[in-house]
């Protein structure tokens, strides 16, 4: 580059606007070239305020610490103890969250039922029904009830181990679902009881019910159905968590699953994922609230998800309020999403590892997110199952070092009083002091 | 004929007797009084009984049903039959909004009216109304056949799949990607059976069948003003 012009005269450094940048112009370029918005999978890719803007303090004077080898810190959790008679007995606090066959190829969720049943904890279904492999491998399944009711059947209701009715996820509240044509094999339409190829929407709302009095009408169903053996669990965005998490448990929930702007989608618009929702670490104090305006916490359970990914995450959830948390994209990845060892092939498909989110392709070079036979021929579902299993135990054993270390013997006694905040930001959404100060910002102390 | 009475002996042990048939049969017909409206009647049943309602019923009658027949002496409320895998369902009544939801089998069976949404999302499932049926009836319908004898009202079939429609009135209005389609003998055929099963006195030459234009099923940017 030229640094002056042909009279000697300096050129000003070239500056690329902070409105306009080399990310917006991309998506510009695309869309006038396709004349369609952006589809992708994954969740909230912006920068929101996130657990790391949390710190525990740790023990001291007051507070003294249980050795970390010795002293027990439990981290079992019991969900659906409100109606249920027979409630969900995890070993540890992180679920997975639920993942349609259809958007993961049979072998993936094989893999995620045998990593999580190894680590003594539940798998969810997602919106292409039950899979015999996804049954047979999870010790706990979770059922989801979606607005599609893909698949759906009273058999495969009866053999779940809790009822998910799904309202909202924070990737999308408000919107549905779209399985483009190509991952529509022949089983992914047998299932969906569609023609195989076409683009298979899922619908954004339930078809037989409207509104909080609905639903629990529709809950009442449910538990007739399954002979009130099961809980049943209503996952919503995190739209309105204080206003949701009070007609949810006034519909009859026995969990409440609440999912951040950061949890994963198999598809959706790009626009919708970043535009819409609140940030995990923004919906979690008021759901706490409600639960504890209702004198409902801890008799309806809370699991936290969206972008959960170490134990220091789990924790610091748990501190908040929540019972439990969820993950999904932590899964995949753990399970090789995205592994570097495929970047010649995210190239080919114009991206890198760690930033490849078309999972509605098909195209996945790690033959988790397809139905391509031969991409799915890459994918171990034991040694992927082994590696969800040790992901889940590092997260744990990484939560209870924390929980020792503010002096807990048990997860769940981990509370907001153990946190403060980095940021002014994320002193407000998580309700707890800015780092150096007794001050929460919103909250009046005198 | 076994008798329960509802008031007397609650919904769950309404459940619990008729769910109990598919361990073993202990009376194949079944009544039940003083139904009252309530909602989840004769939900998740799975054995092939006769069970008549003696009366109107709330939401989500017959639920989920499999191969049993249940006969509502009366009008039902929302969502009756949604989900129904098999067996029969018959309204003498009028059927509330989402009636036969998702139903993925069996035949249902409304000799009155049924109103908005009648059939959403049917997967497998027949229903025959006797009399007409409200707006956005068998939205996103996958398969399956509504047959109406009465008139429709709007959107009929909107943004459906591979499920037929046969309307033997009016139409108020098709849905996106619903069109009039040509009436071969293979859906007389459908239409005479389906007819003679639910009782109904009308010709099958009468209708007019309509299904989806399948021009929505890939999306196209050109077809974006049609969602």
């Amino acid at each position: 580059m030229k640094q002056h012009d042909k009279n000697g005269i300096p050129h000003t450094t070239p500056r690329q606007s902070a409105t306009f940048t080399q990310d917006v112009n991309s998506d510009i370029r695309r869309a006038a070239a396709t004349g369609i918005y952006d589809i992708r999978g994954g969740g909230a890719k912006r920068k929101v305020p996130h657990f790391d803007d949390l710190l525990f303090l740790g023990a001291s004077i007051s507070r003294y610490p249980l050795e970390g080898y010795r002293e027990k810190c439990t981290t079992n959790v019991t969900l659906g103890t409100r109606f249920a008679e027979n409630p969900i007995e995890l070993d540890i606090p992180i679920t997975i969250a639920g993942m349609s066959f259809g958007a993961l190829s049979g072998q993936a969720k094989e893999a995620l039922g045998r990593g999580a049943s190894a680590a003594g904890t539940s798998t969810t279904t997602g919106d292409g029904g039950m899979t015999p492999e996804e049954r047979g491998h999870s010790n706990k399944l979770v059922y989801q009830y979606l607005p599609s009711r893909y698949g759906m059947n009273p058999n495969d209701l009866r053999k779940a181990d809790a009822i998910e009715v799904v309202v909202g996820q924070g990737a999308k509240p408000g919107g549905g679902g779209m399985l483009l044509g190509q991952k529509i094999s022949d089983r992914v339409a047998h299932m969906r009881n569609l023609p195989k190829g076409i683009d298979q929407r899922s619908a954004c709302r339930h078809p037989d019910w409207t509104g909080p009095d609905d639903l629990e009408i529709k809950i009442l169903e449910l538990r007739e159905i399954t002979n009130w053996k099961v809980p049943i669990y209503i996952k919503v965005a995190g739209a309105r968590p204080y206003y949701d998490t009070t007609l949810a448990v006034k519909a009859g929930a026995d969990v409440i699953v609440l999912d951040g702007m950061q949890g994963g989608t198999a598809a959706t618009q790009d626009v919708f994922i970043e535009h819409v929702g609140q940030p995990t670490l923004a919906i979690i104090r008021s759901a706490v609230q409600a639960l504890q305006d209702m004198g409902m916490h801890r008799k309806v359970q809370l699991i936290i998800s969206g972008g959960i990914r170490s134990g220091a995450d789990v924790a610091k959830a748990m501190a908040l309020g929540a019972d439990a948390v969820a993950i999904g994209t932590a899964a995949l990845i753990a399970l090789g999403d995205n592994d570097p060892k495929w970047e010649s092939e995210y190239n080919d498909l114009g991206t890198t590892a760690g930033a490849y989110d078309d999972w509605h392709e098909g195209q996945d070079p790690a033959g988790i997110t397809t139905q391509d036979p031969e991409l799915m021929k890459r994918f171990d579902p034991v040694e992927g199952g082994r590696r969800l299993r040790n992901y889940l135990k590092v997260m744990t054993l990484e939560a209870q070092t924390i929980a020792r270390a503010c002096g807990k013997n048990s997860m769940h006694n981990l509370e907001p009083e153990d946190l403060v905040s980095l940021t002014v930001e994320a002193a407000a959404m998580a309700g707890v002091p800015l780092s150096g100060t007794d001050w929460i910002p919103g909250q009046l102390k005198y | 004929m076994k008798s329960i009475d509802l008031e007397a002996q609650g919904l769950r042990e309404l459940n619990i007797t008729l769910q109990a048939q598919s361990e073993k049969i202990e009376d194949d017909s079944w009544e039940i009084i003083n139904p009252k409206g309530s909602h989840a009647l004769a939900v998740g049943l799975n054995a092939p009984i006769e069970v008549a309602i003696n009366g109107s019923t709330g939401y989500y009658t017959a639920g989920m049903n499999q191969q049993a027949t249940v006969h509502v002496k009366g009008s039902a409320g929302p969502g009756v039959a949604e989900n129904m895998m098999s067996g029969k369902v018959l309204i003498d009544g009028d059927a509330s909004q989402y009636a036969g939801a998702t139903g993925q089998g069996g035949l249902l069976v409304i000799k009155g009216n049924a109103s908005s949404r009648c059939g959403i999302s049917m997967k497998g499932i027949n229903i025959v109304v006797g009399g007409s049926i409200g707006h956005m009836a068998a939205f996103m319908g996958q398969s399956g056949n509504l047959v109406v004898c009465g008139d429709a009202g709007d959107a009929l079939g909107d943004s459906c799949y591979e499920a037929r429609f046969f309307v033997r009135g009016s139409v108020k209005s098709l849905g996106a990607d619903c069109e009039k389609k040509e009436m071969r003998p293979e859906h007389l055929e459908i239409l005479k059976e389906l007819l003679d099963e639910a009782g109904m006195d009308a010709k099958p030459e009468e209708f007019t069948r309509y299904g989806s234009a399948r021009n929505l099923y890939n999306f196209d940017v050109d077809n974006a003003g049609a969602y």
